[in-house]
């Protein structure tokens, strides 16, 4: 690790100044990702661009449009937020999962997004709730749906010098709840070897008229799953339906064998958590807290 | 029992605070990185990339270019180690297998292996220069999986092995060891005795100590070549010892003082990176610091065997066994030194059976050398044996508890290892885990139940311990034992129970190799009996020396002085003309005089109150242990829960009862750790690819459920307090107790540890299909 600069600035222009010139300058939301990789050796930025102090990337509104949620917000600000975690449950519960109590001090579903881990717990969740992701750069601002963010393993969207500023989650229809579910061998401190969101949509007859599924951690990227969510549209949730759409899930994972897990078992997996998840949503649609 | 074993205490068996707790929880303590000396220096390593290799060159010329490298290192800088045995070791070890692990002689034997160390005036100066020293190597052919080594064809670690233990000794070298065996009775006719016959493999992964504070030391070296060394670690004497056996420097000429110790295991019972430290503060003049990081811990130090154990085993209709046979092989990195004796020699130790054979094998691979952790040997082998204990009793439709009853050694008994049971209160441990409700409660569905025992020999070694009186009466006791489980509260509680006084006036000191007496290192479960023995002895040498001064003060003779509640008391037993004297009975009773008041005069009487105490304890006894885990299996993802857990276990005398319960926790959830997610998980490269804790899965706190503790107090008969070693046997009985719960909830036959979800999930299929 060789000298390295750090600034806050506290406008979005000038950090994509600061951000100008390449891959060696790196924004820095909570730094759980960030830190421990320089740690590691396995990132040496020459300029930490520290986001924390711009108004864009901490604010958080909750209103009738939905949740507009700055990317570097940490993970307790959200989960401690009742307003979000009723509407948005399944959200709440995978931020919620990253870490610990103190990492959760600092973690942020931005930086999630921007590390770009195929496991990122948060992903899916954004996803089911067609989370849009608003982008800025020296060019000038764009958007792009959460489940094309990110394109590989590491990798995603955002040109050198572009900051993701903000997540958007429209507000749900009525009847909608989302949910999200993940292995791990432990119960905390881990990366997930499977992970799946669900939200779901029912009318009043408990016929299910829309549904989103996302799986994580089975493919180099988190995957919107349509063939999941058709398994279940139009159906009342029987046993069957989730089934089929575990099996939709499991066909549509493309996981690896690693030291975290088999490809093999991922795949199965994936269909159980999507069948419980789906389970759950549709649960807090039918008995709300 | 034996009258000379006291029963009946005061202050042993209380639960006072411990003294070091305050400066451990305001963050005051001071760790083995935590001293900083002025002028110091920081020692980066340089490892070898490869798992096998040849080191034809080390270049440090670009690395000394950097403004602020001032010394380097390479295995050249210890002395050639020749074939001499490792003095003060607790296991029989070669020099020669030693040196190589502090630093490479000529080859790299794993990836990770340290092969020059660079001394710089900061850590990350050290850190760049070792990133510019070019070493060249002739990479060679590697070997990690034990059985791969053991194939002919398997390239050969060191060209000069051979198999020790076999009679004729091979005439050509292998990778094999050390081969091993034990027997008595007769095996086969053991087996042609019995109606029912379990037989298994059963297999244990590599694993870490995972002790949570990484190792550091500093060095610093005088005009004169004394070498001061601070560092964490298990053994002060041990590591001035070893270091001084590895680098030549004189063993006077060199003082340890041990650290707060942030766990160690057995895993700091040897040395890797002290000599290191004290051969570059000699050669720079200047304090160097070495400090390993995380990644460095598990790459290059400490691991566990992997092993895998065949057991046979026959029993009669009635439970009674009639043979029993195991095959044990380990794994031990690089170098010889794995735990193979107590591994072949205690696996069936619980067990009356007169047909036993036992054989054990040491394989070597391109892996670290591996070391000692809890009961080195033992879980391995128990683990097997327990488990087809479980299959055997089930099979037979008796009661697991019922059948260990059956079969239990008691006193007199003579195991396959040879030394006969004295007291032992494994039967009592056994009847405490019928009787408690854990035992008895209904299970929850998709649950299972396993019950495990365990033997651990225990050791004794030499102790040391210095007992300084002050003015004011207070007890400073030292001892050269750095405190890992809380020792230093146990310390306090012996030397108050002899004096007679409230715990909170003894101070107990971890004192440095220059400051006290010789101390083994705190492991082999034998502070307590030991060290604390000497403590016992010290403290009761000054109780004599305060009667001898108060019998002085009052002319009268020795034996009329007793010592009662930290006072010492003329006793009422003058003759009878003086008894029936009223006025002479008043004035006996009030002679009396405290320790404080004692300590108070002690320079008009004779001068300071101190004594020292030394022995080697030949007085340990073993140590019986019963574990009941209850699991949850999660049939569609192979996700295990340990619902219920409870640990039993004779203590002998449980001196501070919640740092006994401590040690069985602690090493429950270390034996639990090891059957479901710990495992070294090695790439075709002969990398470790876990070496964090993110990947090397130990169970975190919400992962377990409360371990509930029973302590069974079965004096040892040769202890003058009782007390019997408690810190190792706990992690033997978790891994056979968790699988046999684990298997039994999931429907499988899943032997091969660990228990994680995909291959629980895979076994959970298969046994469906
Ligand atoms: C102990 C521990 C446990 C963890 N557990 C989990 C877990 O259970 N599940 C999980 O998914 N993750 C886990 N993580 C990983 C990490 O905490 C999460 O990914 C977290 O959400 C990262 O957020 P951050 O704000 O800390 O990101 P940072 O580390 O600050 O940034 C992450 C990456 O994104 C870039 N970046 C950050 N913000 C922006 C932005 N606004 N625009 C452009 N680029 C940006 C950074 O340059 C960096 O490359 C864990 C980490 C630790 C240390």
């Amino acid at each position: 690790m060789s000298l390295v600069q750090y600034s806050a600035p506290s406008t979005l222009a000038e950090a994509l100044q600061a951000l100008a010139g390449g891959a060696a300058n790196r924004p820095l939301a909570g730094g759980t990702d960030l830190l421990v990789q320089v740690k590691l050796g396995l990132r040496d930025p020459q300029h930490i661009v520290d986001l924390k102090r711009i108004p864009e990337l901490t604010a958080l509104t909750l209103d009738d449009n939905g949740l507009r949620l700055g990317a570097a917000v940490p993970g307790a600000i959200v989960t401690t937020n009742r307003e979000i975690a009723r509407i948005y449950p399944g959200f709440t519960e995978a931020l919620g999962l990253i870490g610990s109590s103190q990492v959760q001090g600092r973690c942020s579903a931005g930086g999630n997004l921007c590390n770009a881990s195929p496991a990122a717990d948060c992903v899916p969740a954004l996803i089911v709730n067609r989370a849009t992701c608003h982008i800025a750069g020296l060019g000038g601002e764009r958007t792009v749906a959460a489940e094309d963010f990110t394109t590989g393993p590491g990798t995603h969207c955002l040109e050198d010098g572009e900051i993701l500023v903000s997540l958007e989650l429209p507000r749900p229809a009525p009847r909608t709840a989302d949910a999200y579910l993940r292995m791990i061998p432990r119960t905390e401190m881990d990366i997930a070897i499977v992970g799946a969101g669900v939200a779901l949509t029912l009318d009043e007859s408990g016929v299910c008229t829309d549904a989103r599924v996302a799986i994580g951690a089975v493919a180099p990227t988190a995957l919107l799953v349509p063939g999941a969510a058709a398994a279940l549209i139009g159906t009342t949730l029987d046993e069957d339906s989730l089934r089929n759409a575990g099996y939709a899930a499991s066909g549509a994972a493309v996981p690896i064998t690693d030291k975290r897990g088999t490809a093999d078992y991922r795949r199965k997996v994936v269909g159980v958590l999507v069948r419980r998840a789906a389970a759950i949503a549709r649960s807090r649609i039918e008995q709300p807290t | 029992m034996n009258d000379s074993v006291k029963t009946d205490f005061k202050y042993v068996g209380t639960r006072p605070v411990r003294p070091d707790g305050p400066d451990k929880v305001t963050g005051r303590a001071k760790y083995g990185a935590d001293l900083n000396l002025p002028g110091m220096l920081h020692a980066h390593y340089v490892r070898s990339p490869y798992a096998h290799a040849v080191i034809k060159s080390i270049d440090f010329s670009e690395a000394l270019k950097l403004p602020g490298v001032i010394a380097t290192m390479t295995g050249e800088d210890l002395p050639e180690p020749g074939d001499k045995l490792m003095q003060g070791a607790e296991i029989e070890m070669k020099l020669s297998d030693m040196a190589p692990v502090v630093m490479a002689r000529g080859r790299a034997m794993f990836h990770g292996h340290p092969v020059a160390a660079v001394a710089a005036t900061s850590a990350s100066l050290a850190a760049e220069a070792a990133a510019l020293v070019r070493v060249e190597y002739e990479v060679l052919p590697h070997v990690i999986d034990m059985h791969a080594a053991l194939e002919d064809d398997a390239p050969l670690l060191h060209a000069d092995l051979i198999t020790t233990g076999l009679d004729p000794a091979p005439t050509v070298p292998s990778n094999l060891s050390v081969d091993l065996a034990l027997e008595m009775g007769d095996v086969d006719l053991g087996f042609a005795d019995a109606d029912v016959v379990v037989e298994r493999t059963y297999s244990v992964p590599m694993c870490h100590q995972g002790y949570i504070e990484p190792h550091a030391a500093i060095a610093s070296a005088d005009e004169t070549g004394r070498v001061e060394i601070w560092c964490c670690t298990q053994g002060p004497f041990m590591v001035r010892n070893f270091t001084s056996q590895l680098t030549g420097i004189e063993p006077g000429k060199i003082k340890v003082t041990a650290s707060e110790i942030g766990g160690g295991f057995g895993g700091k019972t040897t040395v890797y990176i002290e000599p290191v430290a004290a051969v570059l503060a000699l050669k720079s003049g200047r304090p160097v610091k070495v400090v390993l990081s995380r990644e460095e811990v598990f790459r290059a130090t400490g691991p566990v065997s992997c092993s895998e154990t065949r057991v046979r085993i026959g029993a009669k209709k009635d439970g009674t066994l009639t043979a029993i046979d195991i095959d044990i092989v380990m794994d031990s990195g690089c170098y010889s030194s794995s735990s193979i004796m107590p591994a072949t020699m205690f696996g069936a130790a619980c067990y009356r059976c007169e047909n036993q054979r036992s054989r054990g094998r040491e394989v070597l691979t391109n892996k670290p050398r591996v070391w000692a952790y809890r009961a080195p040997g033992a879980p391995q082998s128990i683990m097997a044996v327990e488990c087809a204990v479980n299959e055997l009793a089930e099979e037979l439709g008796i009661d697991p508890v019922d059948f260990r009853l059956h079969n239990a050694v008691e006193e007199g008994d003579i195991p396959v290892f040879g030394l006969p049971f004295q007291a032992i209160g494994y039967k009592k441990a056994l009847q405490a885990a019928k009787e408690h409700p854990h035992y008895q409660a209904p299970l929850g569905p998709g649950q299972g139940r396993g019950l495990a025992s365990a033997f651990w020999i225990n050791s004794g070694q030499q102790s040391s311990a210095t007992i300084n009186i002050a003015l004011d009466g207070a007890i400073n006791v030292l001892t050269g034992n750095p405190d890992i489980g809380g020792s230093r509260a146990s310390m306090a509680l012996l030397a108050a129970e002899v004096f007679g006084v409230p715990v909170e006036t003894v101070h107990p000191t971890v004192a440095d190799t220059d400051s006290v007496g010789y101390c083994d290192g705190t492991g082999g479960s034998r502070t307590t009996l030991a060290t604390g023995g000497a403590v016992i002895q010290a403290a009761e040498k000054l109780v004599l020396e305060l009667r001898h001064r108060a019998a002085a003060i009052w002319g009268v003779d020795l034996d009329e002085v007793e010592w009662v509640d930290g006072k010492a008391v003329a006793r009422t037993t003058g003759d009878l003309e003086n008894l029936m004297d009223a006025g002479a009975a008043v004035q006996l009773e009030n002679r009396e005089m405290s320790l404080v008041e004692l300590a108070e005069t002690s320079g008009a009487t004779g001068g300071p109150l101190s004594a020292v105490a030394s022995l080697h304890a030949h007085n340990s006894a073993p140590a019986f242990a019963i574990n009941i885990c209850d699991a949850a299996v999660d049939r569609e993802t192979g996700k295990v829960d340990i619902t219920r857990f409870t640990c039993i276990q004779d203590a002998g005398k449980a001196v501070h009862p919640a740092y006994v319960e401590g040690q069985m926790q602690g090493g429950a959830v270390q034996g639990i750790g090891w059957a479901l997610n710990e495992e070294y998980l090695y790439d075709e490269n002969g990398v470790l690819e876990n070496p964090g804790f993110l990947d090397y899965r130990m169970p975190v706190a919400s992962d377990l459920p409360m371990i509930d503790t029973v302590i069974i107090e079965e004096p040892n008969p040769l202890h003058p307090y009782g007390i019997r070693g408690v810190g190792e046997v706990p992690i033997c009985p978790p891994m056979p107790a968790v699988a046999t719960a684990v298997n039994r909830a999931a429907g499988t036959a899943l032997y091969d540890l660990p228990l994680s979800p995909p291959k629980l999930l895979a076994a959970i299929d298969r046994a469906v299909e």
